[in-house]
């Protein structure tokens, strides 16, 4: 730690900035477990009712569960989509002479660009054409192929920094050349592998907009096209619902986070070193 | 085993690197490719192996013509530049990669590796991983990869372009007795005569991908076929004047100096201009014939002091002598001369007489 400056100011000044945010999120979680009367700040009850949900089915919905085993089905086939097309996609555009390669990576890179709202009545009505609407399957396609540009862009970057000559010594020592990648280069990028599996992983779970479009069935639901319909009812506002919901809904997140965030800072390292 | 390279020719593009060289290394001999960067000598090294694609030419491993063979099945041994270690992997893992390559079996990977970190002594070392070595270590690591599955030949791209001065001398002994422990043929790649001269059986010289001569190190020295290989041999380099031959003497008239030329040359016709070589060891204060200068820069060597001499007419000669507890200042006139069977002569395009 520095001594030229104290840091007493700083430390208060961020507390101070900090503390609506910590009250919003300490009230989060007092709401979902009490009852407040209307116009008070502070609740009067304590109760598990919000969280009904877990063991009963909210009125004409079905279980969150299900949800929950639907987003955990998106999120991951993604995530397998996004990685293994992704790091093998890039190290042919890292590494072998393929023709119009340069044009290619600006392709993926427009592609990336692309605001991929625009592209959702298309793709409505290729799904529906093809029978994948309402779908998990559908949907999941749908994701990683938008996921995919930033994956290949990210994972060439990792590519580019391993010293071909570690790929000469491996041909040199016997080796073909899908072992070369995968016992000698995969190894080197496994940071930005690893970073780029959590990102998509993160990114699938928190998806809204495709699956609610795409698959707003009950039976192909995710936790947040769920968590949104709670609320779109205009008949019965239940908040505190609303906020338990929420809150199942990103607590995987946040232990995803508390265990995974220095891997993820890797994304925009770069580096080869693990 | 034996290689040869047969009217190998290589393209970049339009640019022709190398133009149809012939080459033979003999079995269980040192052979180096010497040249400045840029003329050629890796794109050779990796031909041989196998990385870079020949665009006429062939080779021969022994009787086998290994043109068109993949490099995986060539085996052939290399150290790279950069030593090239899996950074993931233990030493131990390092080492044996080539045979899991090859699914050996688990006692034949140990006893191998085994037997290889013992020749390059690295025992010790065989759980840390490269990141933990230092440069020395690393290249032993390199070298016993390279040995490890009994390759026909090794090769060796600079391969102590990336050590320090003392771990260079210590490494440039130990590779050489590795090679002569195993018997194997090898190719070293390198732009350092000094690596050249010491390390090697046979030395082949390399310019604008043309190989110039190969010799034996000492005979390259003395009897350099042009004037490029004399002044690219040889630490200091050698000096050049230029005179004319009349009546069977070269003379040098900016300098006063008239050379008999010895018996073992062809007199050239009076008029032919005529190169001299004057290697540092070669131009000393007791020889007849005088060439007269100043001093003008002394460098002390600790065992010899090497002089720069400004002639009359502005060309530099070098001098080394042994120390001397006085040595001469910058300023000092000196008489020194030279002994011609001793000198090298060229004509006007390079070659030697």
């Amino acid at each position: 730690m520095s001594h030229n400056f104290k840091n007493w100011p700083i430390v208060v000044g961020l507390t101070i900035a900090s503390v609506p945010i910590i009250f919003m999120y300490v009230f989060l979680f007092v709401d979902t477990v009490t009852d407040t009367l209307p116009g008070e700040m502070m609740p009067n009850r304590f109760t598990l009712e919000h969280w009904r949900f877990l063991w009963e089915n909210i009125e004409g919905k079905a279980s969150v569960w299900l949800a929950m085993l639907n987003t955990l089905i998106f999120a991951s086939s993604v995530t397998i989509i996004v990685l293994s097309v992704s790091s093998t996609a890039s190290y042919a555009l890292s590494r072998l002479n393929i023709p119009f390669r340069k044009e290619f990576l600006a392709g993926i890179l427009m592609l990336h660009a692309f605001p991929s709202i625009t592209l959702i009545i298309a793709i409505f009505l290729v799904l529906q054409m093809i029978g994948l609407y309402n779908t998990l399957f559908g949907v999941i396609l749908v994701k990683a192929s938008l996921q995919l540009p930033l994956g290949i862009w990210i994972m060439k970057g990792f590519y580019d920094a391993v010293p071909w000559e570690i790929e000469m010594a491996g041909i040199q020592d016997g080796a073909s050349r899908f072992v070369v990648w995968y016992r000698l280069v995969l190894p080197q990028v496994r940071p930005g592998f690893l970073a780029l599996g959590l990102f998509s992983f993160l990114e699938g779970w928190s998806e809204y907009i495709l699956p609610a479009i795409l698959a707003p069935a009950n039976e192909v639901q995710m936790l947040s096209v769920y968590l949104a319909s709670l609320i779109s009812d205009d008949q019965h506002f239940d908040f505190n619902l609303f906020k338990s919901v929420g809150l199942f809904y990103a607590t995987p997140v946040i232990i995803f986070y508390l265990f995974f965030q220095d891997k993820l800072m890797n994304i925009y390292g770069g580096g080869t070193k693990g | 085993m034996e290689i040869v390279i047969e009217n190998f020719t290589k393209r970049f593009g339009d640019l022709t690197v190398i133009e149809n060289m012939n080459l033979i290394i003999k079995e269980g001999e040192m052979l180096s490719l010497l040249g400045p960067s840029g003329c050629g000598k890796s794109t050779t090294l990796f031909a041989i192996c196998g990385i870079a694609r020949m665009d006429e030419g062939r080779v021969f491993f022994g009787e086998k013509d290994v043109t068109h063979t993949p490099t995986q099945q060539r085996n052939i041994g290399v150290v790279f530049q950069s030593y090239a270690l899996y950074p993931h992997m233990t030493v131990a893992q390092n080492i044996a990669f080539p045979l899991t390559v090859r699914h050996e079996s688990k006692q034949t990977i140990k006893k191998e590796v085994g037997e290889m970190a013992e020749l390059v002594h690295i025992e010790d070392l065989m759980d840390r991983r490269p990141e933990q070595l230092s440069g020395g270590q690393q290249q032993r690591v390199a070298l016993a990869r390279a040995l490890v599955r009994k390759p026909g030949a090794l090769l060796l791209d600079e391969p102590l372009a990336n050590l320090d001065a003392k771990l260079r001398l210590e490494m440039r002994s130990e590779i050489r007795r590795v090679q002569l422990e195993t018997g194997i043929s090898a190719v070293l790649v390198t732009h350092d005569q000094v690596e050249a001269m010491s390390m090697s059986d046979r030395i082949a010289i390399m310019k604008d991908g043309k190989i110039l001569q190969v010799a034996r190190p000492a005979e390259m020295y003395q009897y350099p076929e042009n004037d490029f290989i004399a002044s690219f041999l040889g630490n200091p380099p050698i000096a050049f004047l230029d005179g004319i031959v009349s009546d069977e003497n070269v003379v040098i008239q900016s300098v006063d100096l008239k050379l008999p030329v010895p018996e073992n040359i062809e007199v050239p016709p009076n008029g032919t201009s005529i190169r001299l070589g004057v290697r540092p060891e070669f131009y000393q204060p007791h020889h007849p014939h005088k060439i007269p200068g100043t001093v003008s820069f002394v460098e002390i060597q600790g065992r010899e002091n090497l002089y720069d001499i400004n002639l009359k007419d502005g060309s530099l000669l070098r001098s080394i002598q042994p120390a001397d507890v006085s040595p001469l200042s910058p300023g000092t006139k000196v008489d020194w001369g030279v002994q011609p069977e001793q000198l090298l002569f060229f004509d006007k395009s390079g070659k030697r007489l």
